[in-house]
């Protein structure tokens, strides 16, 4: 399956020289959503090259951006289509387009309109003004439960050789063999990675700091207090115990910082400072954590 | 943004107050309120809101917004720092 469309002028409905401009992206889903909202309304639809990419992460990249705009105003003659100088990009486009100079070099005046396609209607029924909302990003509970299947794809890739290394480790140190003590790690594991995969997302503002690092940490250490308890016990000796409460969180933290990709509001710098205090931590509690491990196992 | 704000003091967002022209793109484009419009000029309201995506900078017409833009995104950056070093090579990037 495709998610190109190809660039150029889209007539959504049976738009004359008089109606509105709107741009978007020519990643399927982008156009088919925009395409959606305007359902019912006579409207142009100005597609640009990003490579199938959306909106946003184009604007990032700059594909979405000035000079495809204004090349693609030239190459669809929107001048002698249109009788206004005047298109309406989605403010996320923002970030790749400098208005201004779209202006001089089109003659075409860009005004930013929503950022979600689902307002395009409201803001073209309320006479091209956007209201404060549709101008906000937000992360609800149900903007984030939809991309924990992501998160768990991503971490399913990086995971696999480590659940096989944690069955080999299981099976040769189980001593007495039974199923449980074999599977014990990986089951340890996979907990600490819905910690960080799922947990962390869901529970985002309420877990403590704004540091994305200590939020997956605090997770993961909750899972690991859990884990004692369900697993634990008489049955860990010490060296598996603070293995355990060094792992778990050091895995759900590192996890819950790959998070701040899928968010709509964290920085650069931030994540940048972020990673320079907590990747030697990590990495340290990973060490460490390990060499206790084998030394519980097989002592 | 309402019940989300990420590490305070870190973002590297810089207005000039005297040379802005009060036009409010600033204000228009950015997705969390950072700038507000006081008289006719652009203040900085809320600087730890701010996700350094550029659009305000690049869409300044004066440009006097300055801001060291890119993705707040740890796998984006561990695989380039990966790159960099030369362990891993160019190829598919996951995300955006």
């Amino acid at each position: 399956m495709s998610y190109l469309v190809p660039p150029g002028l889209y007539a959504v409905g049976d738009p004359g020289p008089a109606d509105p401009v709107l741009v978007t992206a020519n990643y399927r889903m982008s156009y088919d959503i925009v395409r959606q909202s305007l359902a019912g309304r006579n409207v142009w639809l100005l597609v640009l090259e990003t490579c199938g990419i959306n909106v946003w992460c184009a604007a990032g990249k700059g594909t979405f951006g000035t000079d495809e705009l204004v090349g693609r105003i030239a190459a669809t003659r929107l001048g002698d289509v249109v009788s206004r100088r005047e298109i309406f990009l989605p403010i996320l486009g923002a970030a790749g387009v400098a208005a201004h100079e779209v202006r001089t070099r089109s003659g075409f005046t860009v005004r930013y309109a929503t950022l979600r396609a689902a307002d395009i209607p409201a803001f073209l029924d309320n006479g091209m003004t956007a209201t404060p909302a549709m101008g906000e990003l937000t992360f609800t509970v149900m903007e984030r439960l939809v991309l924990i299947p992501v998160e768990l794809v991503a971490a399913a890739r990086v995971s696999a050789p480590v659940v096989l290394v944690l069955l080999l480790g299981g099976w040769r140190g189980a001593g007495e063999f039974s199923l449980f003590r074999l599977l014990e790690p990986v089951l340890a594991y996979l907990g600490s990675v819905l910690a960080g995969c799922v947990v962390t997302p869901l529970l985002l503002p309420w877990l403590p700091t704004r540091s994305f690092a200590v939020k997956g940490g605090v997770a993961g250490l909750a899972w690991a207090a859990v884990w004692f308890w369900l697993a634990g016990g008489e049955w860990w000796n010490a060296s598996t115990t603070a293995a355990s409460f060094l792992l778990l969180p050091a895995v759900a933290a590192f996890l819950a910082l790959n998070f701040t990709g899928s968010t709509p509001f964290t920085s650069r710098s931030g994540v940048k400072k972020e990673m320079r205090l907590a990747l030697p931590v990590m990495v340290t509690a990973l060490l460490v954590g390990s060499i206790l491990l084998v030394m519980g196992r097989f002592s | 943004m309402k019940g989300f704000a990420y590490l305070r003091n870190v973002a590297t967002l810089e207005l000039d107050r005297d040379a802005c022209v009060g036009c409010g793109i600033c204000a228009r484009v950015c997705p969390h309120r950072v700038f507000a419009l006081e008289g006719k000029r652009s203040i900085i309201q809320e600087l730890d809101a701010c996700m350094e995506c550029g659009a305000c900078a690049l869409n300044c017409p004066v440009g006097e917004i300055d801001v060291e833009s890119g993705v707040g995104c740890a796998s984006g950056m561990i695989n380039e720092w990966l790159r960099e070093i030369g362990i891993v090579r160019r190829g598919k990037g996951g995300c955006c």
